[in-house]
């Protein structure tokens, strides 16, 4: 039997991780993943470097956690449009709106995601190998796909074309949006490009 | 045990594969054909259109067609007078049971109890008597076992569909050599070979379709799947598919899911388990180790 005093230690231990998570994440994505080291994330949460091994065996460990910590937040938001009555036109303005929104308020997840994940492969090579640590992301993009198509709505094709033209899309803009190149707001693009991804993705 | 077999449009593949049941000559002892097309039986097809008594066990072959003639008399007629004599009925093979392939052939044309998977109301005062074999053909040693089973009055459960579950409550899947490539999503098959799984690309059924056939392997030695074939879902009220050799898929997504699998475990399941490139599963089995 778990006894309160456990349960308090669970909670506070889960509350710590999830602070370096985020700690972590905030400082991979401004810095960069060579640029910032296990002492300055310790640093700057007010731990020892001591204590953080205890919940993270290396910086790589820690930034396979981050990206999995980002592809169930996502995932899950692209769960609750999948089981909605939307329509597919709908539901692809609802993806791009949670990706610019997130890219928005949480930018670092996103910024992480495109200067570590896809850049720093190596960090990832054992232990997300694949598209393991994407998983619940990829999943519900393909679940996705594949209403579109049972239903009528999207063309049967390769998955991985319309993958990249979906997400590579939308990874584009944030990027440009990051490089503060994009002369209007990421938002103000959203009915634009659900239009053409809709014109692309659809079936004749 | 008194056995009366009617042939309705059929290749009489089942009455054929009845002749490959290993133990046919001990086994068939214990019953006595009052009427079978390929064996030696008590009457002749003539006797049983004007009429004979005794029938224990009903067993129908063959796609049913309306208006039908069986030599001088609708074979409406002779289903409705033995069905209502015997004790038991057995719609053996598909096209006895769902239609099949002669069912596409023509209009009108439907199994005893369903068109596909539709029940029809033809029938339907034998139906809590009838049995459903359906299989293109059925395997002998399922219809040589439920005969004996019936002989014992031993209990049968049924699914829903009437198949017994001692056969049918299993897929295909079970027992098929190629686990561990469905497993690790691997297909890279060519057909007639040992490896890959015919799941992904080469239209395989087996994993949800209802049958023993990996289980109960097709004279004591092989399957389909073992053979390096794509299971064709001959159980299934859904055959002939059309396109029985590719895997329909809604963006490289098989289309059907395992039976009863939801689609985001599988997805989930089939991520991870895609991103592990295991060397063993790409090469021949039968390759030197060394080589």
């Amino acid at each position: 039997m778990v006894t309160m005093r456990e349960e308090q230690t669970a909670i506070r231990k889960e509350k710590k991780r999830s602070a370096i998570i985020k700690e972590a994440l905030r400082l991979f994505a401004t810095k960069g993943f060579y640029s910032t080291t296990i002492p300055d994330i310790a640093r700057s949460i007010g731990m020892s470097v001591g204590n953080l091994y205890n919940y993270f065996g290396s910086k790589e460990l820690l930034a396979q956690e981050i990206i999995r910590h980002i592809s169930a937040y996502l995932g899950a938001r692209i769960r609750e449009i999948n089981e909605s009555d939307l329509s597919v036109q709908e539901k692809i303005r609802q993806i791009v709106g949670i990706y610019f929104r997130t890219a928005k308020m949480e930018p670092e997840m996103i910024d992480f995601f495109l200067r570590v994940y896809l850049s720093n492969r190596e960090v990832f090579h054992e232990g997300c190998e694949g598209m393991i640590c994407v998983n619940e992301f990829v999943t519900e993009i393909m679940i996705f796909f594949d209403d579109g198509v049972a239903k009528g709505e999207l063309k049967n094709q390769d998955f991985f074309s319309a993958f990249g033209l979906f997400m590579g899309y939308l990874g584009g803009m944030v990027f440009l949006n990051g490089e503060r190149i994009l002369p209007k707001a990421l938002d103000d693009y959203v009915e634009e490009i659900s239009e053409n991804i809709y014109n692309a993705l659809k079936a004749s | 045990m008194r056995l009366l077999w009617l042939s309705a449009l059929a290749c009489n593949g089942n009455a054929h594969t009845l002749l490959n049941y290993p133990d046919f000559e001990r086994w068939q002892e214990g019953f006595e054909w009052l009427y079978h097309p390929l064996l030696p039986s008590t009457h002749t097809l003539l006797e049983v259109e004007e009429g004979i008594d005794g029938v224990e066990v009903l067993i129908v072959e063959g796609t049913l067609e309306e208006g039908m003639i069986k030599n001088s008399i609708p074979l409406q007629y002779l289903l409705e007078r033995y069905a209502s004599q015997a004790k038991w009925i057995l719609t053996v093979g598909t096209c006895a049971t769902f239609g099949g392939i002669f069912a596409r052939g023509g209009e009108d044309r439907n199994g005893v109890h369903f068109s596909g998977g539709e029940r029809l109301e033809e029938f339907a005062e034998f139906w809590e008597k009838s049995i459903s074999l359906p299989g293109c053909p059925v395997q002998p040693e399922i219809l040589a076992g439920t005969l004996s089973l019936l002989k014992e009055a031993s209990p049968l459960p049924l699914d829903r569909m009437h198949r017994p579950k001692y056969f049918y409550a299993y897929t295909v899947h079970d027992g098929c050599t190629r686990n561990e490539y469905f497993e690790y999503k691997i297909d890279e098959h060519r057909f007639g070979r040992l490896e890959g799984c015919m799941f992904y690309e080469h239209g395989c059924q087996g994993t949800f379709t209802h049958g023993s056939c990996n289980k109960i392997l097709w004279n004591g030695v092989n399957s389909k799947t073992r053979a390096g074939q794509p299971c064709m879902g001959c159980t299934e009220p859904t055959f002939p598919r059309e396109g029985l050799w590719r895997t329909p898929k809604h963006m490289g997504i098989p289309a059907r899911m395992p039976l009863g699998v939801p689609r985001r475990a599988y997805l989930s399941l089939a991520g991870i388990a895609k991103a592990f490139n295991i060397e063993r599963f790409h090469r021949p089995l039968l390759e030197d180790e060394d080589g």
